[in-house]
């Protein structure tokens, strides 16, 4: 569905049924060089039982009018706009990387209107290295490439996403690659990455959420290990899920993060 | 910066899509000769059904060994994803059914296979689908042929038989200008030799029955999807981004960002086509994947060495491999293939068509038949074979000769295959005084 947020088209997948207000909502956030279709499975089971679906893409991304938002704290309150936009008062929040980030900073506004927090593939702080940074300006299909092949942990994902068939390295990389080529007046890498690595508030929002909190990890993921997790969710008492995965979750091991999601949004 | 990268070409042929069986430890690929699989519960049938989950439900649609087959050659291609199909032809329609339909129209090289070419020429016309040929190496036809009702333009990587090479960079940009996708066949080029999506193609097939197989022994297609065709954009492809009455309304574009060619391709084309691959062809497809790599270095050393020994030999006319200076595309393949131009090519023999007949009748080690890609030597007359239903404007519209042989280079030594020739072109020689 087509939403005006602050002024600008949005874009929400709504898992193949219509929005229905009505229902608990949840909206999934994606992370950076991504979009809504990161999400499709988990969003799709959960709109056919009994849940009300906003997979979006965040702006300049996906079929989200740009320009890209700078920061998080941006982001969550366009996140919150488009909850107004829908007609919901209250949502679960799903973040996935950028996006659990994204995902915590909205949870933690006032007033409160999170369900439920839900941080995939997350760690605090996310930072950047200065090399990634560089080569991102330098070359960013080279970056690109070198975050799919951090981002992916096997040659072997079953079953595949969004079904059989599906190379995960292949399709992560396109993934990317469509979202940098559709900003052509920025670098939508340096960008993203860059809104990560400035996040500093994450401590600060966890002293204010005050839903139950759910962290779905995986164990081999290497863009953000779980050992770097540790403190935020601690912050957050959060009930963490740890999944044989890297750091593309949802495509890894997505009967895995159907089970985790059930579990935080029962 | 210095960082990890994906594993090399030798190392996805044979890692890429499959791990040790989880269930019994196997290391090498099971075997999946099951129709059906058994649903966890009703709810994990419904949303198996309503893909709500990923997994296989009935093999027509997916399954396992099949779907190792798929992640492999898109991991070797550069793609998203790929579907295994009961035939390279059958590949052929699933891309062409996938993105057209009555009123749709087609712009082909006319260099094409001739089970290509009949599909587009009179098959599909009588489903209402048209297609123009044009000469691939005609930049400007490719471009003028397109019209409003145009869906893809589509050729071979190496036209049959003549070895036209594709300018694939030109011809995709001349389809994306147009809003339109670049398919190519590239059964003549596994990606060892040419990777077609790095060229700018977004959707490559190929009959895996030919290299990929290696070994004479099954008949299979491959269809595999780029990932880089924004059909959203193009607004040519209601199938794709508009709501299908077929699938509860389902907007593929909507679905998968990248990959919704392939699902609209498994969940209408497989669903109600039907030509799906046995799971036991694509095992040994798979075993043939393995090798590939050392069988298309051995393939390309020995067609260089058979391909000089005719070029020097006085009772050949002409050889047409695209490593010859004396080819027309030469410049081309030598910058688009540069590890060589693949192990088919044809020569036409000095002579009447009775020392054609003497020279492939006294062949030993080539053997005579409608193949290509074998790891044994093969030999045919395309104009009474695989192109007998041309008339004579049409096969040299296609580059064919009356005398024109094909032959498929195996992996025998080279020094055997060289006698064989010799031998058949002294029949032929003897067949002429």
């Amino acid at each position: 569905m087509e939403l005006q947020v602050q002024g600008r088209r949005a874009y929400a997948y709504t898992g193949g049924k219509p929005f229905d207000a009505a229902l608990p909502t949840v909206v999934f956030l994606h992370g950076a060089l991504n979009d809504h279709s990161v999400w499709t499975l988990p969003a799709r089971w959960l709109a056919h039982h009994g849940h009300a679906v906003l997979a979006v893409d965040e702006p300049g991304h996906g079929r989200s009018e740009g320009p890209p938002l700078d920061s998080v704290e941006a982001l969550s309150e366009w996140t919150l706009a488009l909850l107004d936009a829908a007609g919901a008062r209250e949502a679960a929040f799903v973040g996935h990387s950028m996006g659990s980030l994204i995902a915590l900073e909205a949870a933690a506004r006032p007033p409160a209107r999170a369900r439920r927090l839900v941080m995939v593939g997350t760690a605090y702080p996310m930072k950047v290295s200065d090399a990634l940074f560089k080569t991102a300006r330098e070359a960013p299909l080279k970056a690109i490439d070198l975050v799919n092949s951090l981002s992916v942990s096997t040659h072997a994902s079953k079953p595949g996403h969004p079904g059989p068939g599906t190379w995960l390295h292949g399709a992560n990389r396109a993934l990317m690659r469509r979202m940098q080529a559709g900003q052509p007046q920025i670098n939508l890498f340096e960008h993203d990455f860059g809104v990560c690595d400035r996040y500093a508030n994450g401590l600060q929002a966890a002293a204010a959420v005050a839903c139950p909190v759910h962290f779905v990890l995986g164990s081999a993921d290497q863009m953000t290990a779980p050992k770097v997790t540790r403190e935020i969710a601690t912050a957050l008492k959060a009930r963490v899920h740890t999944l044989p995965s890297g750091h593309c979750l949802m495509q890894e091991a997505p009967d895995g993060v159907l089970n985790a999601l059930r579990a935080a949004l029962a | 910066m210095p960082g990890p990268s994906d594993p090399g070409f030798d190392t996805l042929a044979l890692h890429a899509g499959a791990a040790p069986d989880p269930a019994t430890g196997a290391r090498a690929v099971p075997i999946h000769l099951s129709t059906s699989f058994v649903f966890e519960s009703s709810e994990h049938a419904a949303s198996l059904f309503n893909m709500e989950r990923s997994g296989h439900v009935y093999s027509r649609i997916s399954n396992p060994t099949n779907a190792v087959l798929e992640e492999r050659i898109a991991a070797l291609e550069g793609g998203v994803g790929a579907i295994a199909t009961a035939s390279g032809q059958a590949a052929l329609h699933l891309a062409i059914s996938t993105l057209a339909g009555a009123g749709s129209h087609i712009v082909a090289s006319s260099a094409l296979y001739g089970g290509s070419h009949n599909l587009l020429d009179y098959t599909l016309r009588r489903f209402g689908i048209a297609t123009t040929f044009v000469k691939p190496g005609a930049i400007d036809a490719w471009r003028e042929a397109i019209r409003p009702e145009t869906r893809l333009l589509f050729g071979e990587t190496l036209g049959n038989p003549g070895l036209d090479v594709l300018d694939i960079p030109t011809v995709a940009a001349i389809a994306h200008d147009a809003k339109l996708p670049l398919l190519v066949d590239s059964t003549f080029t596994p990606p060892w030799l040419l990777k077609p999506f790095d060229h700018g193609a977004d959707l490559v097939f190929h009959s895996a029955t030919k290299f990929l197989s290696g070994h004479g022994t099954v008949v299979g297609g491959l269809l595999v999807d780029s990932g880089q065709f924004d059909w959203a954009a193009s607004r040519r492809f209601p199938e794709l981004s508009e709501p299908y009455a077929g699938f509860h309304g389902m907007v593929f574009a909507e679905e998968s960002t990248t990959g919704a060619f392939l699902l609209r391709a498994r969940r209408e084309g497989l669903r109600d086509f039907g030509a799906c691959m046995s799971p036991h062809t694509a095992w040994l497809i798979l075993q043939g994947i393995e090798t590939l790599p050392l069988r298309m270095e051995r393939h390309v050393a020995n067609t260089r060495k058979l391909v000089d020994f005719l070029a020097a030999h006085p009772m050949v006319a002409r050889v047409g491999y695209p490593e010859l200076p004396s080819h027309p595309d030469h410049i081309l393949a030598k910058r688009l293939l540069p590890r060589g131009c693949g192990a088919v090519f044809s020569f036409d023999l000095k002579g009447s068509r009775t020392q054609g007949k003497a020279f492939i009748e006294a062949l030993k080690i080539f053997s005579h038949l409608a193949n290509v890609g074998d790891c044994r030597s093969l030999v045919i007359h395309p104009a009474t074979t695989t192109h007998f239903r041309m008339d004579d404007a049409a096969l040299a519209r296609a580059g064919i000769g009356p005398g024109t042989i094909r032959l498929s280079i195996g992996l025998e030594d080279a020094d055997d295959l060289i006698d064989d020739l010799k031998r058949a072109l002294r029949a032929a020689e003897k067949a002429g005084a």
